[in-house]
């Protein structure tokens, strides 16, 4: 019962104490409302921008033209050579009668000039489409297909795709930048904010000592006080990211400008938005609050 | 085996003074001693060695068996809890009731609030101000509010009693009846009390041990003593 009382007792304590220094505690709460903000919509961001690059992946193609000289074995062994390359997924073969097929049907212009050919004369090129598991490693792939023998071009929209992955890697890597720094400066806020309450808690303090509380039970609801302030930071946040962005995916129709950039379901990562951003409110909360104890509570 | 004892004690501070110089002593359970001496003479830190808010230079402090030199800081909450201490300003929390003020000292030990009512108002009334329980420190006198802090020191039940100059602040007619409330605390509660002073008339009538400090040193220690040598 004792350590229970204790503990009651402390949590009611720190909430007084946030009370009590009000414009104190608003301030503090509203830094970190704002940085979880910013970090609730990095992370609705990063979501969306690993979804959209995750979907080009998926799309993006190496086309193989094979020589028209090459005979069928050839052609197939070109196909099995390309299937052993470690990086490639899926290879599929397009013949150069299917091409021309497919072309004449898609338009008049197409139909009325490839009609001229039969399969001995078609200009077209036998290609395979190939397909690779990380993206990253593209243009290798390329190379080596280049290397085989009758491969005449290959062709993968080269720098674009890879361009594109950089940028996006970049825009992260700048968002977990300021984000971390502004957590850093939030613990600052708050370690800031629990200074000045031990501070005007300082005689409480000394009478605690006096009394013969022990050095936990004096420090114990700061910290829960730090915790409170990080806790109460998120509550905003959660509520803007949450209703905004389903409200922004309904409006929009779940897509951005195009077709091409699908917006994530705000279903599949709500839950995790509403769990990072407690997470990071009461651990910068508590961080912020050791620090203070450590420095300003010398007991 | 004596309550308290004090063997070839030494303060020195951090600035270099001599604040006590070899002191040797025993006060047995029950006792009622004042620490007299000019100002400057060592009384307060005396006391700061007792509660354990400094430890000495050199030699050993105990009470009721424990070492409270070599008292590790995080273990010096348990001291404590064994001890009521008085000051001259009374350290009242100027937001809380004479009721909080009081049951601030059990709240800390987690006691269940219908166990911290009774022992307050036991204290409370030990003192004689049960019927200002509601009060706030700014609406009582001095004397009053001295009262209020020594319910505080008394509510655990502590073996020994410590003051620093209590009445202090306080007026003669005043003083008298602090003296009264301490006088029947160690009678009737058989509590241990020590207490530092430099006022003379007080010491002179009360007829009670007096340790004489001179510049540090113990230069007398006398049974039913007074303040003039
Ligand atoms: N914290 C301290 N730091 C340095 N010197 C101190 C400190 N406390 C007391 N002193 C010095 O120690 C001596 C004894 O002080 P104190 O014990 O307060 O005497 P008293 O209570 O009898 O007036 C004095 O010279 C005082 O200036
Ligand atoms: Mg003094």
């Amino acid at each position: 019962m004792k350590p229970i009382r204790i503990f009651f007792r402390s949590i009611s304590e720190a909430f007084k104490s946030v009370f009590r220094n009000f414009s104190l505690s608003l301030a503090s709460i509203s830094c970190i409302s704002i940085t979880l903000i910013l970090v609730a919509v990095s992370v609705i961001l990063s979501y969306n921008v690993n979804s959209f690059t995750s979907d080009i992946e998926k799309d993006v193609t190496i086309v193989v033209f094979v020589d028209n000289t090459a005979t069928s074995e050839e052609s197939d062994l070109i196909g099995k050579t390309i299937n052993n390359i470690a990086n490639v997924t899926e290879v599929y073969f397009q013949s150069k009668q299917d091409i021309k097929a497919d072309m004449e049907a898609e338009s008049d212009t197409f139909e009325a000039i490839l009609k001229e050919y039969d399969a001995e004369t078609n200009p077209l090129q036998d290609t395979y489409l190939v397909k690779v598991s990380d993206i990253e490693k593209i243009g290798d792939t390329a190379k080596e297909i280049k290397k085989i023998e009758k491969v005449e071009l290959v062709k993968y929209g080269e720098g674009m795709v890879e361009e594109l992955v950089n940028i996006f890697d970049i825009v992260k890597n700048i968002t977990y930048i300021v984000v971390v720094a502004l957590i850093v400066v939030t613990a600052f806020l708050i370690s800031n904010t629990i200074k000045i309450t031990i501070q005007n808690r300082k005689r409480e303090i000394e009478i605690m000592r006096l009394v013969g509380a022990s050095n936990s039970y004096i420090k114990i609801p700061f910290f829960f006080e730090g915790i409170i302030l990080g806790f109460l930071g998120t509550v905003l946040p959660i509520l803007i990211c949450c209703f905004g962005y389903a409200y922004l995916y309904d409006i929009l129709g779940g897509k951005l400008f195009t077709e091409i950039i699908k917006l994530v379901n705000p279903d599949l990562i709500i839950y995790n938005i509403v769990l990072i951003t407690l997470l990071i409110g009461v651990v910068v909360g508590a961080l912020g609050s050791y620090r203070a104890v450590r420095r300003h509570l010398k007991i | 085996m004596e309550l308290i004892y004090f063997k070839n004690v030494y303060k020195q501070y951090k600035n270099g003074v001599n604040a006590l110089v070899d002191v040797n002593l025993a006060i047995e359970k029950g006792d009622f001693v004042f620490v007299i001496g000019a100002s400057g003479s060592g009384k307060s830190t005396l006391i700061k060695l007792l509660y354990r808010e400094e430890k000495p230079t050199r030699g050993d402090v105990y009470i009721g068996g424990i070492k409270v030199s070599k008292l590790r800081n995080r273990k010096v909450y348990k001291l404590r809890r064994k001890l009521g201490i008085v000051f001259q300003d009374y350290k009242l929390l100027p937001k809380k009731t004479v009721y909080e003020n009081v049951a601030f000292a059990l709240l800390v030990y987690g006691l269940k609030e219908t166990e911290i009512r009774k022992r307050v108002l036991k204290a409370l009334d030990q003192v004689g101000l049960k019927g200002k329980y509601r009060s706030y420190p700014d609406q009582l006198s001095g004397g009053e509010q001295q009262r209020v802090s020594i319910a505080r020191a008394i509510v655990n039940n502590p073996k020994v009693l410590i003051c620093d100059e209590p009445t202090g602040n306080l007026d003669p007619e005043t003083s008298k009846e602090i003296m009264d409330v301490i006088e029947s605390i160690n009678k009737e509660w058989g509590t241990t009390i020590i207490m530092a002073t430099h006022d003379k008339d007080i010491v002179n009538r009360m007829k009670k041990r007096v340790l004489l400090l001179d510049k540090g040193m113990l230069v007398s220690n006398k049974e039913k003593g007074g303040y003039s040598k």
